[in-house]
């Protein structure tokens, strides 16, 4: 029977089924700060071991500071995020694992771009970590996806989670997409389509001539933000694209392997005919730049569109979703975008920091300065390595130049967790993926955009549309 | 883990479709290297007016008379009446930790984010899914009446109402297995070590790139 690029994955991996559950074995497992401590502790009381060290990946990054790394881990002001960072160590020292990039090692960062950049995240792969975003390595054709803190513990301990197979969504976007339209800006457009709970129960395979036209990174950048979508693992198929992403990685395999890989690595599709439980169609032409108006990705419109009225809810939960929308974010219904005038400017998270993501922001910033009505424009990195390719490019001397500030790596200001943060009422233009209630700042308003579009808004001090530049 | 079989508990209402785990537990709060201690901060920057850290005496802190569970009459609440989507977003498990230190053992909606439904069951939380439909008769019927109470039954996957109806709710059958019994699902899956073995013995012949 012809399989989905899911089932293939996910069938290659099941160890035992009883009940209607699959118990799934993890080929990797990439650890953080954040969502381990409570595992590790876990291990301890009960005295296990983890099964597989070498499947385990670690960093710090959302508690980590952007700057005053001249003061190392003394110059984190809060003592809370600073045992947290310490604990990471403390636990990977005890238990190990196959890699660990701790605060301010050259490789450090978001731990959705270390992975792949290091060559860890490859095809084939079942990939989970304590993050929701974790479906960012679906990109590489690896099923992939976050856990909580109890099923950390529980791969850790057993390399293997108790799994119930999802239901399979293809995503199809065909045709070619227009300039300065990115992967974020159809990441958002499917949103806006399925709804964040369009996806709930289903893994997305996203395919269609517009995403085999995606570079690694914005493929990256689209099965991010499935979970988004309510989907907790995103992918993408297998090409050439994957493969020559790979190659010559740290951890890719090495010669007397990658022969095999790569032709094990290129079954990693759905076969002709497979079906899918829902399929989902986009033209890729008719994607505009992406501007969310509202507290949840799915209140996201056209840059060149307004705040929708509440006529325009479909139901009377929707309704009260908006009313509480526009008072949260200050914003009238019918507002047009581009009149939307912002505070602060935050390009970074594991949506969005990676090098392609910081070459077009720059290409936007690059002789401009940012205009005087915002108070501060961040280009975070995503990792270490990031950072020192855009500083090899000269990236950073245009952020400065213009106005940015260029900072070090990690999760930053997408979350709030460390000291970057929107105050109550700022309004951001940010690339990051998530713009709940208070998610970068009490009472911050995000407005969720691509690289090029936050680099022109904190410009123009308002959004605009750059494909009509 | 604590098991759960029935209860019969006083129900709150909150009233939001897509409610996401940074409301239910906001990020300042994650930076914990414990387990427990997270319900007094449940709801954080809806509860309280001020803002919220960690470590703050929140007995002294100015609470938002106007958020539900604020009030009088929820308060012993163990069962959260809510909207589609619940748990959206993060996967922090934080958040099922927040609401079951705040008391509650069961939550309704007509449906839930995956991590999050799926970190419930891990905490011995129950997660119901009933529909939209009935889901939103309840909301008028708690709105309506003082100390209202569900009853819940897992065994059967039965909720009942005071005057008596009765509505059938689905649930995995490993999932209520472990819960009905408080199993460890870490012990569980031990069991199969030598399948976990062979299988890796397999895959590791198949991929060996994975084992470098």
């Amino acid at each position: 029977m012809a399989k989905t690029l899911y089932d293939k994955l996910f069938d290659s991996h099941v160890v035992h089924e009883e009940n209607g559950a699959a118990l799934i074995y993890i080929d990797r497992h990439l650890v953080h700060e954040v969502t381990s401590p409570q595992a590790f502790e876990g291990l301890r009381l009960a005295n296990r071991k983890p099964w597989r060290v070498e499947s385990i990946v670690a960093t710090a990054d959302h508690n980590t500071p952007t700057n005053g790394w001249d003061k190392g881990l003394a110059g984190i002001a809060d003592p809370v995020a600073r045992l947290q960072i310490e604990t990471l160590t403390e636990n990977i020292a005890e238990f190990g694992a196959k890699a660990y990039f701790p605060f301010m090692d050259a490789r450090q960062g978001i731990v959705h771009v270390v992975g792949p950049e290091q060559g860890a995240t490859l095809p084939g792969m079942t990939v989970v970590c304590g993050d929701s975003h974790t479906s960012t390595h679906g990109a590489f054709g690896a099923l992939a996806h976050g856990i909580g803190t109890s099923e950390v513990e529980h791969v850790m301990a057993t390399q293997c989670l108790v799994q119930k197979k999802s239901k399979a969504m293809q995503v199809l976007v065909e045709g070619q997409l227009g300039p300065m339209v990115t992967a974020k800006d159809v990441a958002l457009a499917i949103i806006g389509k399925t709804g964040t709970a369009g996806g709930n129960g289903y893994a997305i395979e996203f395919a269609g001539s517009a995403i085999r036209g995606l570079s690694m990174e914005g493929r990256m950048t689209l099965c991010n933000m499935a979970i988004e979508a309510g989907a907790r693992a995103g992918m993408v198929a297998v090409d050439d694209t994957t493969i020559n992403y790979i190659k010559g990685r740290p951890y890719a395999p090495k010669a007397d392997q990658w022969d095999a890989a790569v032709v094990y690595w290129r079954t990693l599709q759905s076969d002709a005919g497979a079906e899918f439980d829902l399929v989902v169609r986009l033209q890729a032409e008719d994607i505009k730049p992406q501007v969310t108006w509202g507290t949840s990705p799915e209140m996201v419109v056209a840059i060149d569109g307004r705040v929708p009225s509440l006529d325009l809810a479909k139901n009377a939960v929707q309704k009260a979703d908006w009313e509480r929308a526009y008072a949260y974010m200050g914003l009238q219904p019918n507002t047009p975008i581009s009149e939307i005038r912002i505070d602060k400017v935050f390009i970074g998270s594991c949506t969005n920091s990676r090098i392609e993501d910081l070459r077009a922001a720059a290409a936007v910033a690059k002789g401009k300065r940012v205009a005087a009505n915002v108070k501060l424009a961040l280009v975070v990195p995503g990792s270490g390595l990031v950072k020192a390719q855009a500083e090899q490019e000269g990236l950073d001397k245009v952020f400065s130049d213009a106005g940015f500030e260029w900072r070090q790596p990690g999760c930053s200001m997408c979350l709030a967790m460390n000291a970057d943060r929107l105050e109550a009422g700022e309004r951001c233009a940010s690339t990051s993926n998530r713009n709940f209630e208070g998610r970068q700042g009490q009472g911050g308003r995000t407005h969720l955009v691509s690289p090029a579009m936050a680099a022109a808004a904190a410009i123009a001090g308002h959004f605009v549309d750059i494909s009509q530049q | 883990m604590q098991a759960f079989t029935q209860l019969n508990g006083l129900v709150a209402p909150l009233d939001r479709a897509n409610v996401d785990t940074d409301a239910i537990i906001p990020k300042q709060f994650l930076k914990s290297i414990k387990r427990s201690g997270f319900g007094v901060n449940a709801f954080d920057e809806w509860r309280y007016l001020d803002h919220g850290e960690p470590g703050m005496d929140n007995i002294k802190r100015q609470i938002n008379p106007d958020f539900v569970l604020n009030q009088a009459r929820y308060q012993g609440a163990s069962i959260l009446l809510t909207r589609e989507n619940f748990g959206c977003g993060s996967s922090r498990e934080h958040a099922p930790w927040a609401l079951e230190d705040f008391g509650f053992k069961v939550i309704i909606a007509s449906s839930y984010a995956d991590i999050f439904y799926n970190n419930c069951f891990k905490n011995g939380m129950l997660p119901i899914v009933l529909s939209a439909d009935i889901v939103d008769s309840l909301f008028k019927q708690v709105m309506a009446t003082p100390d209202y109470k569900l009853q819940v039954d897992l065994a059967a996957q039965t909720v009942s109402t005071p005057s008596g109806e009765t509505f059938n709710f689905s649930v995995d059958a490993f999932r209520k297995h472990c819960l009905l019994n408080g199993l460890d699902d870490i012990g569980l899956t031990m069991q199969h070590q030598d399948k976990i073995k062979a299988f890796e013995a397999r895959h590791q012949q198949a991929q060996p790139w994975l084992y470098n």
